[in-house]
């Protein structure tokens, strides 16, 4: 093996113990560390320029705009926190937020812990052909967009659609109502389109998760004797706190920022039993041309998300 | 050689002058008009409705210069667009206009008077186009022209004629206490009194007989007035509330599908073609779609008097376009809109495939239409709501966002038992005056 001259000089030098030469050899190593900063920082710049151009920059002009009278054309007013007042002040849109945490049992609690029961089930009893399948068929609802997820199921909620008429074949006529348009049931008829979409996610996360654990670990548990519900809760729960973590992440930001699926099937109605955040920042901003009332709900909306977001990722990666 | 010369100069100016002033009275007589050369009309219509598709196929046909960039979208995502498009780089020629006063006050919108003294548009008698001025104040109905209307809508109530001769209805109702008994008989022979939408993704199809209801017990002018954003208006009004009441009544009696709530414009109008509902408030943009799929078995009325002897009176508003403050071809698309009115060959498109009354001269002729069809009764009725002077724009137009902020979900709340009529007119009014204190 051919060695080169400057292996060697490194060799000597790192055998060297003479000031001279550790100084030179941290020289040496801290210019490696800069340049592979360089070429690190230029390999993220093109995203980075994105990210700020597309995602950071519209951020700050939102706060901004949030602190103004404007209609999207002519001169914008400042009004200092009046639209933040106003947005707490209107039951309106403060009831859009209490819709939103309403959601968040659709969209995450139900996925995750449905998730959780199927992806341990899978793991447990269908690992083989079916487990594939199984999961297939739970992950499809992903690649759906949603809105026509919402539209699919708009039909199928509606007085004459096949979920009304399954009740009916069961002889459950009493309970049939057109889903959607109902007061007491159309937020959740709108989270159960919500579960539809994201269980599959959450599962397909979950089961991943349960393969990275140490069948060894299941194997001495069944041998202690550990039932299937023991197994479950002292191993597959505790170890799956990550991956629990990010499904809460990504379900809870879907429901507080829920936009597609209720604009699709209800556009926040009946009365206002499903506006949600999202659709009411459209709703101020395109048809009502009050852009800074809309930015300041916006920002509300960012915040409260932050609010709930951060904790789950702090304590999901502190057991981790 | 002196004096030869002087005349010279003053004959040459006295021919300048008189050139000037001949170019000068032919710029004051030619009307606005596409020219000759090359014109790419840069239009936005609305989605589903075939009409002004065919108006500028037409129009191309006769005027071959002028060929159409058409975009086309939905109309409620057009009352979120139209600001941007209308301030944005390349402003449309021709757009149809969901609203208009906030555009007309924001400087968007082009001031018409001067294409309406052109074409004499200004001497036309009908009243529906009022709907298209804005004064400097914002209020509507009053001050310049901003836009106009390829025709002239009409509302009232369809009937199935095969349903409405089964509670026994010969003739249309003259009185709302004869439509009450018409509607009881309805419900108590099993079938489904009035077929009508109400799903906040299509808006809430109730303001339409909430609408007639106010103008069948009161007057059209405070009605109009409120929607005109005339300062003090109010929907909260004794007589509205009568209205308010009646609706209720019918939501309580089960006159309306029970799932309205959850119903889209288009699937109402699948379920009463198919014959679930005796009636349906509706317009005559319907008919061409009524005539294909209930031929002979459609017939129309105007919502009658609470009562007997006062004159009938309906939403007619008028199937609004406008032109941008920033348009390129301004004139060509004045002329279009002036060649709709007028011309022979776009009327009777108008009336065939638009079903409503296309406006024009007042000694201009009604195009013919096909026997049987629906869009005979709807005229006639037109002419009578004309005559009457009791045409109203919709309660839905007063301001951008009171159909889908106030209207939509508190006559929902009414459906669902959560609202009553006091308290729906009480919100609404309210969510006027917030959006109008902007």
């Amino acid at each position: 093996m051919p060695v080169s001259k400057k292996s060697i000089m490194k060799s000597k030098l790192k055998s060297d113990n003479s000031p001279v030469a550790s100084s030179l050899s941290r020289r040496n190593s801290s210019n490696g560390i800069r340049r592979e900063t360089i070429i690190g920082w230029l390999f993220v710049l093109p995203a980075l320029a994105f990210y700020l151009f597309f995602v950071i920059f519209p951020l700050i002009m939102s706060v901004r705009y949030s602190f103004f009278n404007w209609n999207g054309i002519n001169e914008m007013t400042f009004v200092g926190l009046k639209n933040y007042i106003t947005v707490f002040k209107v039951p309106n849109l403060f009831g859009t937020i209490i819709n939103a945490f309403q959601l968040v049992i659709y969209f995450s609690v139900f996925p995750v812990g449905i998730g959780l029961l199927i992806a341990s089930i899978i793991h447990r009893v269908a690992s083989g052909k079916f487990g594939e399948i199984a999961r297939t068929i739970l992950f499809l609802p992903q690649i759906i967009p949603l809105v026509a997820a919402g539209i699919i199921w708009g039909w199928l909620l509606s007085s004459s659609g096949l979920v009304n008429e399954i009740l009916r074949g069961l002889g459950l006529d009493a309970i049939t109502r057109a889903w959607l348009g109902d007061f007491t049931w159309a937020l959740p008829a709108v989270g159960f389109i919500g579960v539809w979409v994201l269980l599959g996610f959450c599962t397909l996360l979950l089961v991943t998760g349960i393969n990275k654990i140490d069948p060894s670990l299941y194997e001495s548990a069944r041998i202690d004797g550990a039932t299937w519900w023991n197994e479950f809760t002292s191993i597959t729960i505790p170890l799956l706190k990550n991956e629990i973590g990010v499904c809460l992440t990504v379900t809870v930001t879907n429901a507080l920022a829920a936009f597609d699926i209720v604009y699709v099937t209800t556009a926040g109605g009946p009365g206002n039993a499903t506006s949600v955040p999202g659709v009411q920042i459209y709703i101020l901003a395109f048809t009502q041309q009050r852009i800074g009332l809309a930015s300041a709900l916006a920002v509300l909306l960012m915040i409260m998300v932050l609010i709930v977001v951060i904790p789950i990722q702090l304590l999901s990666k502190e057991s981790a | 050689m002196n004096k030869k010369r002087l005349s010279i100069t003053l004959l040459s100016l006295v021919l300048l002058v008189s050139m000037l002033l001949a170019a000068a009275t032919d710029a004051v007589v030619a009307t606005p008009n596409c020219g000759t050369d090359p014109v790419v009309l840069n239009a936005y219509f609305e989605t589903g409705f075939d009409l002004p598709f065919k108006l500028a196929e037409e129009f191309t046909k006769q005027y071959p210069n002028v060929t159409w960039d058409i975009k086309q979208d939905q109309f409620s995502n057009l009352i979120n667009e139209t600001p941007r498009l209308l301030d944005g780089d390349n402003p449309p020629d021709l757009i149809r206009l969901p609203t208009m006063v906030s555009f007309a006050k924001q400087g968007l919108l082009m001031n018409l008077d001067e294409y309406a003294k052109a074409f004499g548009w200004d001497k036309w008698s009908m009243a529906q186009i009022n709907q298209n001025r804005v004064s400097a104040d914002g209020i509507r109905g009053y001050g310049s022209l901003y836009a106009w209307g390829l025709n002239y809508s009409l509302t009232g109530v369809f009937y199935n004629k095969e349903e409405a001769a089964k509670i026994g209805m010969t003739e249309a109702p003259k009185t709302l206490a004869e439509f009450d008994d018409l509607l009881a008989k309805a419900k108590a022979a099993g079938l489904t009194p009035i077929m009508q939408w109400g799903s906040a993704k299509s808006g809430m199809g109730l303001a339409f007989p909430l609408q007639q209801l106010m103008a069948s017990v009161g007057e059209t002018t405070p009605i109009n007035d409120w929607i005109y954003n005339k300062p003090g208006a109010t929907i909260d009004t004794p007589s509205n509330l009568i209205a308010a009441q009646h609706l209720e009544k019918w939501i309580q009696a089960g006159y309306f599908p029970t799932d309205i709530n959850a119903i889209e414009y288009t699937d109402a109008i699948a379920r009463f073609e198919k014959g679930e509902g005796v009636f349906l408030f509706n317009g005559d943009w319907q008919n061409a779609d009524l005539d294909k799929n209930m031929a002979g078995n459609i017939g129309f009325f105007l919502m009658p008097p609470a009562t007997a002897g006062k004159n009938p009176a309906a939403m007619s508003s008028p199937l609004t376009y406008g032109i941008a403050s920033k348009a390129k071809h301004a004139d060509c698309a004045a002329f279009f809109l002036n060649w709709v009115a007028t011309n022979d060959k776009a009327r009777q498109i108008n009336v065939t495939v638009g079903g409503s009354n296309p406006g024009g001269p007042d000694d201009a002729i009604m195009p013919e239409v096909a026997a049987g069809s629906i869009t005979n009764e709807t005229l006639a009725a037109g002419l009578v709501i004309n005559k009457a002077g009791t045409a109203m724009d919709f309660i839905a137009n007063a301001t951008s966002a009171i159909f889908a902020q106030g209207w939509t979900p508190e006559l929902q709340k009414m459906v669902g038992g959560k609202q009553d009529a006091a308290g729906l007119l009480k919100a609404v009014q309210a969510e006027y005056e917030s959006e109008l204190a902007q």
